[in-house]
């Protein structure tokens, strides 16, 4: 792949509801070119926020009570709301173990 | 053409007891804290000689002090340590390190520092470990196979990028030459809450399975519902791990897990320093997931190489033990490359698949058995940590 080609956002699992930032200095804005690791295919998404490398993104909106899923498995609770292409962490995901 | 694991050699040391080492040292082992000075006075004295310097071993019992013994023992009778001075203040203790460490067949002496004092303890220690170093230095290397090596792994400094690079390269890795005849180890049972139930599937047998669950659960029982305040929140996931995107344990947990690849699956569970007594393959251990701590036990359990993934940047080493360092975090490598021996940024980047990751692990694994040094051997880390399980006596 050459350099324009490169992904900004990498998905685990078609199941998933949420990616990673796989670059530096990503703005709102950004029309992100994402991938999905389990089989390659690719799709495009529009970033709602600054959101710094390995942090996740909304691949769907989702509100409090919504199960987050990654690598296909229950990872937690949204505790607030995180619109498509919004940011995904500690401030609205939480643990349902504690 | 793939690699032909089975055919691969590295050029490494055939201990006495049929197992490989990929460093010669020369151990200055203290049995207790305060023989530490003694030893590093033996180690100045005698160049080619390595102390070892901890925080234990006076006042300890029950489990703990046998976690102690297995966790000294372990490390002096490692096939990555030629021969072994012991030093220890009182001469009881100091034999039961000996006499461990001698069950290997290789050199190993104990000095006793009542009645003698530091200055004769360490002017007879040094004559010995001079001899030891000029014995040392002559056992030439010879080719082994690769798979006769015991690899160790645990990840630190976790982020999301290590679930989706680093730790697959490691299970990548497994996955290719476990079935070989390769050791392996992973453990680090406070970061597998999260995903235990996926962990106690992974087992090779119902056996494993259940011992799995019940160490799991002991941890559980004794250790969080005992010391936690409200969660593991402020330490599982870390401020670093947090920093680097992880938000829960169970993210972090799946991310830990990748670090067993595909289709390996572990035959036993170990307890803390133990080690393994059912054969090539893979094995869980019960650990802290401390990255010192953790590498530390693992070396004692006789573990030669240990293969560390990372996201966020950790930096440790172990005294005896090359730790290869993996990272697939772009801006780590920017930040701070000096750390990181093999770099699979490029599966960020969809440059470089998992498999092409775990092939270049294979080939550090192998340079490194023959002697390069590692990020962390040439920057002097050598993180040395004993698990203490309570207060002592």
């Amino acid at each position: 792949m050459s350099a324009n080609t490169h992904p900004q956002l990498l998905v685990h699992d078609k199941a998933d509801n949420v990616g990673v930032v796989v670059v530096e200095g990503l703005t709102a804005g950004t029309d992100m070119l994402c991938v999905c690791t389990e089989d390659n295919s690719d799709f495009r998404l529009t970033a709602k926020a600054d959101i710094p490398i390995g942090h996740k993104v909304a691949l769907k909106a989702l509100t409090a009570g919504d199960t987050v899923i990654k690598y296909g498995e229950d990872i937690g609770k949204m505790v607030g709301p995180a619109e498509i292409g919004g940011h995904v962490h500690t401030h609205n995901l939480k643990t349902k173990r504690w | 053409m793939a690699f032909d694991f089975t055919e691969a050699t590295v050029k490494a040391w055939r201990r006495e007891n049929g197992r490989v080492g990929v460093r010669n040292h020369v151990v200055i082992l203290p049995v207790d804290d305060i023989s530490n000075a003694a030893c590093e006075a033996v180690a100045n004295n005698v160049k080619g000689t390595m102390a070892i310097p901890h925080a234990y071993g006076r006042l300890q019992f029950g489990e703990d002090l046998d976690l102690h013994f297995r966790t000294i023992i372990g490390t002096g009778a490692n096939p990555n340590v030629a021969a072994v001075v012991v030093i220890g203040i009182e001469p009881e203790w100091t034999k039961t390190v000996v006499e461990g460490i001698a069950k290997t067949g290789k050199p190993v002496e104990g000095f006793w520092i009542e009645q003698n004092g530091d200055f004769e303890t360490i002017r007879r220690a040094s004559w010995k470990a001079k001899e030891f170093v000029h014995w040392a230095t002559e056992l030439q290397k010879e080719d082994c196979p690769l798979t006769d090596l015991w690899v160790s792994t645990k990840c630190g400094e976790s982020d999301t990028t290590t679930g989706l690079s680093s730790c697959p390269t490691v299970g990548n890795m497994y996955d290719k030459l476990l079935p070989h005849g390769l050791y392996g180890v992973f453990g680090e049972t406070s970061e597998i809450t999260g995903a235990e139930h996926i962990c106690e599937k992974r087992a090779a047998n119902p056996e494993a399975a259940a011992k799995f669950r019940k160490t799991w659960q002991a941890y559980t029982d004794d250790v969080i519902e005992q010391f936690k305040t409200s969660d593991l929140s402020d330490s599982q996931p870390t401020k670093g791990n947090i920093l680097g995107g992880l938000s829960t344990i169970e993210e972090k947990a799946l991310g830990n897990l990748e670090k067993i690849g595909r289709t390996s699956s572990y035959i036993d569970v170990l307890e803390p320093a133990e080690a393994p007594a059912k054969g090539a393959g893979l094995y869980y251990m019960d650990t802290s997931s401390a990255a010192a701590e953790c590498v530390t036990l693992m070396a004692a359990a006789g573990y030669v190489i240990h293969t560390f993934p990372t996201g966020q940047g950790n930096v440790v080493g172990n005294p005896i033990v090359p730790v290869i360092k993996i990272s697939g975090n772009p801006r780590t490598l920017r930040t701070m490359a000096e750390h990181i021996d093999v770099d699979v940024t490029g599966v960020l980047r969809r440059d470089m698949t998992i498999d092409q990751a775990g092939d270049a692990l294979i080939e550090m694994i192998k340079r490194t058995a023959n002697g390069r040094f590692t990020a962390a051997e040439a920057l002097g880390h050598r993180e040395f940590s004993m698990t203490k399980l309570y207060r002592s006596a």
